[in-house]
């Protein structure tokens, strides 16, 4: 059965207050691959990523993972699918109130009945991972961006999970801290034989990492493929939005009345 | 913060609670003395009972020996019966005077029983026979002032 | 005109619907806290840890105000009763008020301030940086880990917090009555036990800081998890709470002290 693909969409629809948000997505992301979806600010990839971690159900349609339909598991099935899978949010989402050791022990002690132990040796080798064993007495509000973002990402992995979800790992770092957090990403994903989903729109960063992408653009599917393909690709959408160009198929204006209207201008005329 | 040193302020935290408590219990309020469970009632009928209410005590030479437990109104007497609860250690004869009295000249008012010299003693759910109403002082005042006034008429017959 | 009305009449009966639906959306996570609370209580360690953050370091305030509020009550009470010449009555005076009143209403207020605003904020800001969601998404239920804890751990603190109230109220009024002013020590002392019942003074007093600590936890943990995941989602809760709660305790107050006082001195 491992030749299925880990997660599967098909003709997803999601509303939000009778606003189409998602229309029609259709995707396969295969095991063991990092695959990016990019777009714009408010195009629907985070609320791609709550489909897939059940928190949210789709208006039709289904998405598929490890051969589970996920709108469709009750609470128990759908929690034990989340403990195979996880999510690294935007800004980390450490808990305040834990040091970072305790934040990567969280899960093996809310989900296992590992002794201490054992937890403790489990923590360094995943705080180790992301270069951060000397941290692991530090409280989270005394770590920078990037540390927090690693320390997330050790917490992430923690159960070893068979899917990983990134939303924004890229978001707000400085370029060392970027180019670590996108090589850790492909060389944990290789390490645990996992699948790593990112949301990003750090075109650059991602293209260098990833297996396949996907933009997305208004609700829909815009273009798709590998890096290289992407990055011949003639679609003038893909092309805006990797040369960074203002104004495209995603316009820089915001819909509105003719200009002249606005300014009255027609009426002191006449 | 250490999770020992937090145990230890939460157990403190915890013991100083429950010794308000006991404090509150013991020292306050009324626990020491308290005994419920050993006691027997007597009831009482009065023509009024003023300002007397639930749990006002019930002395004997002022000694409180028990509470006033319920008052109710008798529709075939027309006066106010007052059920006590009063210490088993106080037994009382048959003939015991039952008054509603008051502490002081504004204090609250209470039930006071003044033995009589009765061989046989009250028992539990037995009637006081010998009651007193409670001083009212409106009509206190009303007598004072129609005294007053039948003095100053010279012994007019002008009653109201 | 009439349409301005309508618009008008319509705004109203969405206010209306709108907090019927927010009752029973506040009935429903209640009921939630309920059913969810056995992790807390299998795991008592999640409760000591929030019984040191509502109860241990609200005690400080509480001890004081309490000191305070007994001291004042002494003075005043004094100058009044001597009118009369019961001044021995004034430790009768403090003790009724406090148990029965003051205590559990002035001890809530506090508590309410202190601990519940810091509830609602913990958590507001838990959920405004991604925190409960993360929880979610590692299948840990945030209602079992993170609210249920606090809850329990504010209905436990409230009455122990408001017997602290009271006690050190009544040493402030003995040490104004009895030590500052000298009333009768004695009589100070056996008075007050002559008229504070333990049944109806004390155990209603109990039952009274019981049900505030239930209602302003409640309230607490409800506007904390129900917070808009913003800066000023958070702060707006924060307030809601403390206002919210001093509405509920008063009104409560007066709905439980008709119940239990009565017909009865």
């Amino acid at each position: 059965m491992t030749t299925n693909p880990l997660v599967e969409i098909k003709d997803l629809n999601f509303s939000y207050d009778e606003r189409a948000i998602l229309k029609g997505i259709n995707m396969t992301m295969p095991r063991g691959k990092v695959i990016a979806i990019m777009g714009g600010s408010g195009c629907g990839k985070t609320t791609l990523l709550r489909l897939i971690g059940g928190v949210v159900s789709p208006s039709s349609g289904y998405v598929r993972v490890d051969d589970q339909i996920v709108h469709e598991l009750g609470r128990d099935k759908l929690f034990s699918l989340r403990r195979k899978m996880s999510m690294l949010f935007q800004f980390g989402a450490l808990f305040t109130d834990l040091s970072v050791f305790d934040n990567v022990a969280f899960q093996m002690r809310e989900h296992t009945d590992l002794p201490e132990s054992v937890i403790r040796d489990l923590v360094f080798m995943k705080l180790h991972a992301v270069g951060l064993r000397g941290a692991h007495n530090l409280m989270p509000a005394e770590l920078s961006g990037g540390m927090a973002r690693r320390v997330a990402l050790a917490r992430s992995i923690a159960l070893d999970p068979m899917l990983v979800m990134y939303d924004e790992p890229f978001a707000g770092l400085d370029p060392i801290s970027l180019s670590v957090i996108g090589k850790l990403i492909r060389r944990l994903t290789d390490a645990l034989g996992m699948t790593s989903i990112l949301v990003t729109h750090d075109v650059h960063q991602s293209l260098e990492i990833v297996d396949y992408v996907y933009f997305i653009s208004e609700g829909v599917i815009a273009a798709h493929g590998t890096p290289s393909e992407v990055r011949g690709s003639v679609s003038p959408f893909v092309h805006q939005f990797i040369h960074s160009e203002v104004d495209g198929p995603v316009p820089f204006h915001y819909p509105a009345e003719k200009y002249a209207t606005d300014l009255n201008l027609e009426n002191r005329i006449a | 913060m250490q999770r020992a040193k937090m145990d230890l302020w939460v157990g403190l935290f915890v013991v100083a609670g429950i010794g308000a408590l006991l404090i509150l219990a013991l020292q306050v309020g009324n626990l020491g003395t308290y005994s419920e469970d050993k006691s027997y009632t007597l009831v009482g009928n009065f023509e009024n009972i003023g300002g007397l209410k639930i749990r006002s005590p019930v002395k004997s030479a002022g000694v409180v020996v028990g509470r006033v437990m319920d008052i109710q109104f008798s529709t075939k007497t027309f006066d106010a019966v007052v059920t006590m609860n009063i210490d088993d250690r106080y037994q009382f004869p048959k003939d015991t005077f039952a008054s509603i009295l008051t502490s002081g000249l504004l204090g609250a008012q209470y039930v006071g029983l003044a033995a009589g010299g009765d061989e046989g003693m009250l028992k539990s759910g037995d009637k006081i026979m010998k009651t007193n109403s409670a001083l009212v002082l409106e009509e206190m005042i009303g007598q004072f002032l129609f005294d007053k006034a039948s003095e100053d008429d010279e012994g007019d017959s002008d009653k109201f | 005109m009439p349409r301005r009305i309508v618009i008008g009449i319509r705004g109203v009966g969405h206010r209306i619907i709108e907090s019927v639906w927010r009752l029973g959306y506040a009935a429903r996570f209640f009921s939630l806290i309920l059913l969810k609370s056995g992790t807390s209580i299998r795991r008592f360690g999640l409760i000591i840890r929030e019984l040191y953050f509502t109860g241990v370091l609200t005690m400080v305030i509480i001890l004081v105000s309490g000191l305070f509020v007994g001291m004042v009550l002494g003075l005043q009470g004094y100058e009044t009763l001597q009118k009369f010449g019961a001044e021995t009555a004034v430790g009768t005076l403090v003790a009724l008020s406090l148990v029965r009143e003051l205590g559990p209403v002035v001890a809530g207020l506090l508590f309410a301030s202190r601990a519940g605003s810091a509830i609602t904020a913990e958590i507001g800001l838990m959920k405004a940086t991604e925190q409960l969601e993360a929880m979610g998404m590692m299948a840990v239920d945030p209602i079992a880990r993170v609210v249920a804890p606090r809850f329990w751990a504010g209905v436990i603190s409230m009455p122990l917090l408001a017997a602290m109230f009271s006690a050190m109220g009544v040493f402030g009024g003995y040490l104004v009555a009895v030590v500052l002013i000298g009333v009768d020590e004695g009589s100070f002392w056996s008075q007050m036990q002559s008229v504070v019942d333990f049944r109806f003074d004390i155990v209603n007093g109990i039952i009274k800081t019981c049900v505030f600590g239930v209602a302003i936890t409640a309230i607490a943990v409800f506007e904390g998890y129900n917070a808009p995941p913003t800066a000023e989602g958070v702060s707006g809760a924060t307030t809601r709470t403390v206002v919210t709660s001093a509405l509920v305790i008063l009104g409560l107050d007066f709905v439980l002290t008709s119940f239990m006082f009565r017909g009865v001195g």
